[in-house]
């Protein structure tokens, strides 16, 4: 997994807004992430640790907030919230088609914000 | 101490790799090279996918390839003994290949006259599929051994590829792989998606897939400069 690579992204955003908004310490961190990407929690934390160490964002907590996979079928609008494995053998609950969904969240992959002092 | 404070930021965490693949997709279209990521699981048939494409159009195509698969020096040899230019990307054991990565092969490529380049990315259905590389097309392979479930395993991968192929049909009459069931998962997934269904082994089905790459790169060269 890749938890590297984007823990260092993670750092390098929260460190550019840190110094844009002149704080001091950062406290805790929340990523807002698609219930479609994997992302470990716990390693995330550990590479951030890491990574962070000599920086004002060393010792922040990060929270990840989960979102929903919900899809929309474009035939009659309807928009329901599914699992993953469900994606593939969808039918929409109203209409009964089943071959033109969008997909409406569940591939979110942001940093929301941060508590700092 | 200071109070704590609420600092909004909603940054997409991947707005760096974002903005190099666009540079890329930009350069790509300046000097017309289609460029295709082709993305499956350890030996679903990337590489004899790939053979088979440059065998079929290395004369009447400019072909590169962006090599990444991590334990393929033999593959390497094998890209490199068909005459088309290629570059081998050192990934340090990485599950993916990111845009910037990609700027290196071709980077490496160094040549503007290419129609068509291949980009072998690290075999793995779940990381490529989070990462922009700045192709242009995304290509996967599913190989009948892998079995029919998998759009309901990585979804992610099956709305991001424009084509899918489907390799070693070959296999399809040994096992209990069923392509209509195959074909409602991913229709659910991806409306838009052109599926071929080959055999890298016999040759069947290879044809088709060479017309619509040629038809592509030709699609590209005409289409306008943005
Ligand atoms: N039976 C059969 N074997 C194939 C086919 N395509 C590839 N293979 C074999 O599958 C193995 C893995 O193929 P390779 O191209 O190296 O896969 P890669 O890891 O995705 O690059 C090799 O032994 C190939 O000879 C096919 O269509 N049918
Ligand atoms: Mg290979
Ligand atoms: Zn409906």
């Amino acid at each position: 997994m890749h938890e590297l690579p984007v823990t260092e992204h993670i750092l390098n955003i929260v460190l550019k807004h840190a110094e844009r908004n002149r704080v001091q310490r950062v406290v805790s961190i929340t990523l807002t992430i698609g219930d479609l990407s994997e992302l470990e929690n716990e390693w995330i934390q550990h590479y951030f640790d890491y990574l962070s160490k000599d920086t004002i964002a060393a010792g922040a907590k990060l929270h990840i907030e989960r979102m929903p996979i919900v899809i929309r079928c474009n035939a009659c609008g309807q928009t329901e919230s599914i699992r993953k494995d469900q994606l593939g053998q969808i039918t929409c609950s109203k209409c009964g088609k089943s071959d033109d969904f969008s997909l409406v969240s569940g591939r979110e992959y942001y940093i929301k914000e941060m508590e700092a002092q | 101490m200071d109070e704590i404070k609420l600092i909004e930021i909603k940054e997409d965490i991947q707005s760096d790799n974002a903005v190099v693949a666009e540079e890329l997709r930009d350069r790509l279209r300046k000097s017309r090279t289609l460029m295709i990521n082709l993305m499956s699981s350890p030996g679903s048939g990337k590489t004899s996918l790939l053979l088979r494409s440059i065998e079929a159009l290395k004369n009447e195509l400019n072909i590169g390839v962006i090599e990444a698969d991590i334990d393929s020096v033999v593959d390497s040899e094998k890209i490199a003994e068909t005459g088309v230019r290629n570059v081998q990307l050192r990934t340090g054991g990485f599950c993916h290949l990111d845009a910037s990565m990609v700027k290196k092969g071709l980077d490496g490529l160094d040549d503007p006259a290419l129609d068509l380049i291949f980009i072998e990315n690290v075999g793995n259905l779940v990381c490529p599929a989070e990462f922009d590389t700045g192709a242009i097309q995304d290509a996967m392979i599913l190989s009948i051994p892998e079995g029919d479930d998998k759009p309901l395993k990585y979804p992610l991968m099956f709305t991001k590829a424009n084509v899918l192929i489907v390799n070693k049909i070959d296999y399809i009459t040994i096992s209990d792989f069923a392509m209509d069931r195959l074909r409602g998962y991913v229709s659910r997934l991806n409306t838009d998606i052109e599926i071929f269904e080959v055999s890298c082994k016999t040759g069947e089905g290879v044809d088709q897939w060479v017309d619509w790459l040629r038809q592509s790169v030709s699609d590209f060269k005409q289409s306008p400069v943005r």
